[in-house]
């Protein structure tokens, strides 16, 4: 549309300081641990991968991270609905409530969360009577894995639900079409982009997360045991290397999916900026 | 949109009983847990010296690594909204890199950045530089943590705003200070209060990455979190709940100190958002 | 105007705390050059009270008694590896009060203490010890009272994970050596054992502490096999819910302490450094030590606290694995742990 030459201002000083920023927080530390890591060598770093009990941490966060995400794009979706949409008793509450779960330190949290779905817990009672175990399994990571991703989702569909312009659904409103004719063809094509956001910010946090899962995983070898603690193992073992090769697997694999995702909105950007230009 | 009261009464309910489950009940537990002991011995837990110079460390840290952001998160959003350029994608991605990171590997960036196995560790030997194990260090690995926050909120609305409020303003001639401050704060003022509240409430909270550079030192470099952490691995079980209940307050005296702000900018918010709507006509 | 202003003004906010947090992380640096004294203890949980008592007792002996200058004691604390690694990575500790020796090796690996440490104080560098104990529900319903019976179909463990927290090692080597003697060394059985024993552990805490909570806040479990001391803290918060059962043969935990040398000579406080872990062999030292649960070695303060420490039969490290470099090869990857859980 406007070519290589911008009409608005300010790509140097944006390019240096974002460039500036990333380099000094980001690469240069990144590129430290690299350094470290790779003296270890391609053997040791294959032999630490590949282990059997690892990968199936991997699987373990992986999987209990992606339910976690799902979970929360759907309620997260709701509730920046609610909060947008509609007038009731409690909003503010509601609204307010939503970034808790970021300040209370992760082990704070497992341990409430814990104590409430344990088989002696308030909810955990109710839980273990109709068969579901909430704590020390697979359900009860993913639990607290939801608590640390709540805010993820809402607040990433929250400001653009609200700079929404009101004018296409009235437009659409006047011409008789149906509620989820103006949810699904208007709304929802406009959400698409911070609920990926939300969910792939939500599911690589879960993969990383440690503190709150550590007390109600249980760490059981082959069931329970996640990625971020087969880390902790190789630490206490003094073996750097080895916790530096599992967690550059799971950088990777975080990566990948945040990369995908971003990849997929360029494209979905530009065919939008393409039907907008034609 | 007109929806029938039923489906608003669902959805209320649905996002209501989440946060209840999900949230309101940890909550309730960790006020309940903090004050089983009394009230008296919760002031106790609070007030006590070392308690204090945590809250006053992780409140350092809060305000700086917000600050930092803020900024950066500005520029970034700018930067990857307003202009077309190769790699976008992949700066974008590389923004939410300390997402994916674990945040005790996130730690152990630092301390090979800084630590004794890195080559530049003599070198701060001698001009008596302590980053890791003191102060800097926990800023700076509580910076690293919150790093993408403010941009992933302001990119999507950014986006959905489109180019021309600020292009039509370009070519009458603003500069971009003026750009920015006249078009696009009015537009994202939302988002970016999000971000800031999201940014400083995980800074306030995070435990992982700082516990890996802070060097645990009473006093000194123990922040909230740590002094909580010690405290339970001591069977001092009610005291740490009590100073956990202290960050959940900080993050509501954020909240608020957000909502007072948003107030008072509304005035000012609705005329913008006049003209804004003018300009999209 | 007005919101250039605002923004100006929250830009230079920032800046100036940016500067005071550099200045206040330096200027504490610059502190230790010039006069008084600072003085870091890096230890592990949970020993804060100890040696917040201690720091106290001692600091008085230091300036009062000997007369020697102002000096600032600090102290650290957290999971004994993670603290062993903090040192190897950069933190300055002036001695290390550690839940192990193997971390005190590997501090040692890493050329910041010098060889022979052990030897360096009395009775291995081990100023106090604890030893393993179980901790059972009120009346001891599943009539647990030795090793033997953690393998009984009808009993549920709970114990830390000994590759993520260095404590729960002692739990392994003392359950290990019990059944390598009932056995007479045969070690496939004592193998067999060790399997069955923890085919019944339900939950593998990362750490001590989040063993205490599975099973005394959440219920978990017939049994925790912890640290005396920490059972002992446990009862103290909850008198009327648990009893603390001594097996008949259990191992002498040996917490270790030394004098990090390399930063003792950089900063010029051997003789403080060494003076504060003598004084821990001192009857003012062994008193907090026993009031702070672990075991003292002085006879006389430990006989006065019998009602706390109950005698059994105590085996070393050094007896029985022939020291903690051997002992830690159950514990490495592949090793007779892993093999617990290999499929």
């Amino acid at each position: 549309m406007f070519g290589k030459s911008d009409v608005i201002p300010g790509r140097r000083l944006t390019l240096g300081i974002t460039l500036t920023y990333v380099s000094l927080f980001l690469f240069i530390p990144l590129a430290a641990f690299m350094l470290y890591a790779s003296g270890m060598g391609f053997e040791k770093f294959f032999a630490a991968v590949t282990d059997w009990r690892n990968v199936h941490a991997y699987g373990v966060s992986f999987f209990c991270a992606l339910t976690a995400g799902i979970i929360n794009a759907l309620f997260g979706l709701i509730i920046a609905w609610v909060l947008v949409r509609y007038d009731f008793r409690g909003k503010k509450i509601m609204d307010a409530l939503i970034d808790l779960p970021f300040a209370l330190p992760t082990a704070v949290a497992g341990i409430a969360l814990t104590t409430l779905y344990a088989q002696n817990g308030l909810l955990g009672k109710i839980f273990y009577g109709i068969g579901i175990e909430t704590a020390f399994s697979p359900i009860g990571i993913t639990i607290a894995l939801i608590f640390v991703g709540i805010p993820f989702v809402a607040r990433s569909v929250q400001p653009v639900l609200k700079e929404l312009d009101p004018q296409l659904e009235e437009a659409a409103n006047l011409f008789g079409a149906g509620n989820w004719t103006i949810f699904s063809k208007i709304i929802f094509p406009e959400l698409i982009e911070p609920l990926l956001t939300g969910f792939a910010l939500a599911f690589a946090r879960g993969i990383g997360e440690y503190g709150s899962v550590v007390f109600i995983a249980g760490n059981m070898p082959y069931e329970t045991e996640i990625a971020p603690l087969m880390i902790m193992t190789k630490l206490e073992q003094f073996d750097y290397q080895s916790a530096a090769a599992i967690a550059i697997v799971m950088m990777i694999l975080s990566l990948t999916i945040l990369l995908g995702i971003h990849g997929w909105q360029a494209r979905q950007l530009k065919r939008i900026g393409g039907v907008v230009g034609a | 949109m007109r929806e029938s009261i039923w489906l608003k009464r669902t959805l209320i309910f649905l996002a209501a009983s989440f946060l209840f489950v999900m949230l309101i009940m940890p909550l309730i537990l960790v006020a309940k847990e903090a004050l089983s002991k009394g009230v008296d011995f919760y002031f106790a837990a609070l007030t006590d010296e070392f308690a204090l110079k945590a809250l006053w460390l992780t409140i350092e840290a809060t305000i700086l690594a917000v600050a930092l952001n803020t900024i950066f998160g500005l520029a970034s959003a700018w930067l990857l909204t307003k202009f077309d350029f190769r790699g976008k994608t992949f700066l974008g991605s590389l923004i939410d890199l300390p997402f994916a990171i674990s945040p005790v590997v996130a730690g152990l960036f630092f301390i090979m950045l800084f630590g004794r196995m890195s080559p530049l560790y003599p070198l701060l030997q001698e001009y008596n530089l302590a980053i890791v194990f003191a102060v800097p260090g926990i800023i700076l690995a509580t910076v690293f943590v919150t790093f993408p926050f403010i941009t992933r909120e302001l990119v999507p609305v950014m986006e959905s705003q489109g180019r021309s409020e600020e292009e039509a303003a370009a070519t009458m001639g603003a500069n971009g200070w003026t750009i920015f401050r006249r078009v696009t704060l009015p537009n994202i003022k939302w988002a970016l209060g999000y971000g800031i509240v999201l940014c400083s409430a995980r800074a306030l909270g995070e435990f992982g990455a700082v516990s890996v550079v802070s060097g645990h030192i009473r006093g000194k470099t123990n922040t909230l979190p740590l002094h909580i952490e010690i405290l339970y691995n001591e069977y001092n079980f009610t005291a740490a709940f009590a100073v956990a209940s202290v960050l959940v307050l900080l993050a509501i005296i954020i909240l608020i100190l957000r909502n007072l702000i948003e107030n008072a900018g509304k005035a000012s918010l609705q005329v913008s958002n006049l003209k804004a709507g003018v300009a999209n006509d | 105007m007005f919101k250039f202003k605002k923004w100006a003004t929250v830009f230079l906010a920032a800046g100036l705390i940016f500067s005071a947090g550099i200045m206040s992380g330096c200027g504490s640096d610059s502190a230790s050059n010039s006069g008084k004294k600072e003085f870091l203890n890096v230890s592990y949980d949970p020993t804060r009270e100890l040696y917040a008592a201690y720091n106290e007792k001692f600091h008085e002996h230091w300036t009062k008694e000997l007369g020697n200058g102002e000096v600032t004691l600090t102290q650290s604390h957290g999971g004994s590896g993670k603290q062993a690694r903090a040192v190897i990575e950069g933190l300055e500790a002036d001695v290390v009060t550690l839940a192990l020796a193997y971390d005190v090796i590997e501090i040692k690996n890493a050329g910041l203490i010098q060889g022979g440490w052990q030897n360096e104080f009395p009775d291995n560098s081990s100023p106090y010890t604890s030893t393993i104990v179980f901790l059972v529900r009120k009346g001891n319903p599943k009539n647990i009272r030795d090793w033997d019976d953690l393998i009984r179909d009808d009993v549920d463990i709970i114990t830390p994970n000994p590759k993520t927290s260095g404590g729960a090692q002692w739990n392994y080597l003392a359950a290990w050596e019990y059944a390598r003697r009932k056995f007479n060394g045969d070690e496939a059985q004592v193998r067999d054992f060790m399997k069955k024993l923890f085919a019944n552990v339900v939950v593998l805490d990362s750490g001590a502490r989040g063993a205490t909570t599975s099973f005394v806040q959440r219920g978990q479990g017939d049994v925790l096999i912890a640290w005396e001391n920490e059972a002992l803290l446990s009862k103290k918060d909850n008198p009327d819910a648990y009893e603390i059962i001594t097996p008949s043969l259990s191992i002498l935990a040996e917490p270790s302490v030394a004098v990090v040398d390399k930063i003792v000579d950089k900063k010029g406080t051997r003789s403080l450094a060494e003076e504060y872990i003598n004084y821990l062999y001192s009857p003012e030292g062994q008193e907090i030590a026993a009031q702070n649960f672990y075991r003292p070695r002085n006879q006389e303060i430990l006989a006065k606290y019998s009602d706390t420490f109950k005698p059994l039969e105590l085996f070393t490290v050094d007896e029985a694995f022939g020291g903690w470099v051997k002992a830690h090869e159950h514990f490495k990857d592949g090793g007779s742990f892993d093999q617990i859980y290999q499929k």
